[in-house]
């Protein structure tokens, strides 16, 4: 049990994973004008962490994770829209279902190559896309839902015009989803993720059930995305097809990318940097955002390894290097 | 009801031999260097948009301008490939799929900024617009010219691929990279070659789609999942799968618009699916 010092160490929670989740909170007093805005990063934080999971810690290249995002924001509308106003409940129907489809396509997902598995969930995303669109007087097509109707927050909160009760209720269920999948990630599943991700037929060869861990973590991943696009549908009251779209897949994956992908902040901090920076830039022309979106891709990849998170520790670490030195030259 | 069916026919066979043309050069890059190219279908838009400005703005005759839209999508594939692509041969897919994702968001915003969001109309010239009879089945002439083009394009290909030096090159590369190196083929030169003329083809088949796939900024896209399946369904070991993946899949993409609107592109991707699980190696795989 070598081992074990180490990891408990990591699993308890340090001061700085506090300071992060205060200043979140704290947010009621410092950005009381931009809850929505807020909120909006939450929920797309809570999606990519959703996504770290199968693309960071495992390795399944997915480009149609909206489609659960997708599921799990129509299902707590429909449910709205039917006169079920409860969100909590809502919110645990949604990532049922989300997951359900998550489980029923991982069958799909996991069993190609990178390329396959590519192909594979990008058609995944397109077909329910398209099928939303089909079925546009279920779905409200790109006019979307009308009609959803919430009903207070534990019976007590009601969801008010400055989206106060709904950043609180973001930031609740993101930080309680997050504490899950921390704990997973650092649970001995999680290290096996890893190791399929780093060596897939080494871990066949250990005799760890590859495809049935694949299928747990894609299912797992699918239900968060679910409650991730039912918390958007239940905050703005609101949903239209787009909760679909290609767009949205390939941005959460640009999101993991900036932020750090197999870093569990990776998501969130990806997120907060792609949703502000949208916010603001394509306020000053959607064509140039695109391209410039792009150009920051392609840097990425060429120039920065890890995102934000692992240019971060990287500096730490020079840092340190720097005042190891000097601390033995003196 | 024969009539129709056989329209649909002629009209998938068209539509499929595009895809073909455009798509056939992703499984040289596939294929040879392994790499996931998401931008492939930008050169595509590339020569569209070449021949349609040769055409409007310098009155360049539509013939002429098929070339012109070639060379130009090859020397810029080149271009490409000497200055990024090559960076990444031997990186992640995933690294290769953001930068290829990257280039696409490029390639849409800088196509939206030149030539604004709308579709791309062409004026074709008199003697390939209209129809003709045949046997009592009405055949637009523009699809006559695009499946004549495309076969003989096809057969060139195939004699070049298999019966020259350089074809045996590019087989020998597939095959095995590292023998092929060993054995003094320069695989480096005979990627760029092959690659430059798989992005000189897009351009071709982007200028000959302009009629029939449309042209605008979202076209990279928009057709970005043909292309691929188109590869990943015909396999990148020979050219005939790809030819068959491509026919199969515009055949069936015109029959089920046709014949159920109601459900459109939703063949298309069920189809995909379904292929990709069944046939994980491609169509038509060469053990």
């Amino acid at each position: 049990m070598s081992t074990a010092p180490g990891i408990v160490r990591i699993v308890r929670f340090p001061w700085h994973e506090a300071v992060f989740w205060l200043v979140l909170a704290a947010g009621f007093w410092l950005w009381p004008k931009h809850l929505p805005l807020a909120s909006q990063v939450l929920i797309a934080g809570l999606f990519t962490l959703s996504y770290d999971l199968i693309l960071g810690y495992s390795g399944i290249l997915s480009l149609g994770h909206a489609a659960y995002f997708g599921i799990g924001a129509y299902a707590a509308g429909l449910l709205a829209q039917g006169g079920w106003g409860e969100p909590l409940s809502g919110l645990l129907a949604a990532g049922a279902c989300a997951g359900l489809a998550g489980f029923l396509t991982s069958f799909l997902v996991v069993r190609g190559q990178d390329l396959t598995r590519l192909m594979v969930t990008t058609a995944i995303g397109l077909l329910l896309f398209e099928l939303a669109n089909r079925l546009s007087s279920i779905t409200g097509g790109v006019d979307g839902l009308l009609g959803i109707e919430m009903a207070p927050l534990l019976g007590a909160f009601r969801f008010d015009m400055y989206g106060r009760t709904a950043y609180g209720y973001c930031l609740a269920v993101t930080f309680l989803l997050f504490l899950g999948v921390r704990r997973l990630v650092h649970s001995p599943f999680g290290w096996s993720l890893r190791g399929m991700r780093d060596n897939p037929r080494r871990m066949l060869a250990l005799g760890y059930p590859v495809s049935h861990r694949l299928i747990a973590v894609y299912s797992l991943s699918a239900a968060i995305a679910g409650v991730a696009g039912a918390l958007l549908t239940q905050t703005t009251q609101f949903v239209s097809i787009d909760v679909f779209s290609f767009g949205r897949s390939a941005d959460v994956m640009v999101m993991l990318i900036v932020g750090g992908a197999g870093v569990l902040y990776g998501g969130l901090v990806g997120a907060a940097v792609f949703t502000l920076a949208y916010h603001y830039l394509s306020a000053l022309n959607p064509v140039y955002w695109q391209f410039w979106l792009g150009a920051f891709l392609i840097a990425i990849v060429l120039v920065g390894r890890g995102g934000v998170l692992g240019a971060w520790a990287r500096a730490v670490s020079t840092l340190r290097e720097k005042h190891r030195r000097t601390v033995t030259q003196s | 009801m024969i009539a129709s069916l056989l329209g649909v026919l002629f009209d998938g066979l068209a539509y499929g031999m595009l895809l073909f043309l455009i798509g056939v050069g992703l499984s040289v890059t596939l294929g040879l260097m392994n790499f996931v190219n998401l931008a492939h279908g930008a050169f595509g838009m590339l020569g569209g948009y070449f021949c349609v400005v040769a055409m409007a703005r310098w009155n360049v005759p539509f013939l002429a301008a098929l070339p012109l839209a070639f060379a130009g999508s090859a020397l810029s594939g080149l271009l490409f490939e000497r200055v990024l692509f090559r960076r990444l041969y031997r990186r992640s897919h995933l690294d290769q799929v953001l930068l290829t994702i990257g280039l696409t968001f490029m390639a849409i915003a800088a196509a939206t900024f030149a030539f604004g969001p709308q579709q791309q109309a062409m004026q074709l010239p008199e003697y390939l617009s209209g129809q003709l009879n045949v046997l009592g089945v009405d055949l637009n002439i523009y699809r006559v010219f695009l499946l004549a083009l495309g076969a003989a394009l096809t057969v060139l290909l195939t004699l070049i691929v298999e019966r020259t030096r350089f074809g045996a090159a590019v087989r020998a590369s597939v095959d095995n990279a590292r023998v092929a190196e060993a054995l003094g083929i320069r695989v480096g030169l005979v990627f760029q070659i092959a690659f430059a003329a798989g992005c000189g083809l897009a351009g071709l088949g982007g200028a000959l789609g302009v009629e029939v796939l449309g042209l605008d900024p979202l076209f990279p896209l928009k057709f970005m999942v043909y292309f691929l399946l188109v590869v990943a369904v015909g396999g990148t070991s020979t050219l005939k799968g790809p030819l068959y993946a491509a026919l199969l899949l515009g055949v069936a993409d015109v029959a089920g618009k046709y014949y159920i609107p109601e459900v459109g592109a939703f063949i298309i991707y069920a189809m995909m699916v379904i292929l990709l699980i069944l046939r994980p190696q491609g169509l038509v795989s060469r053990s």
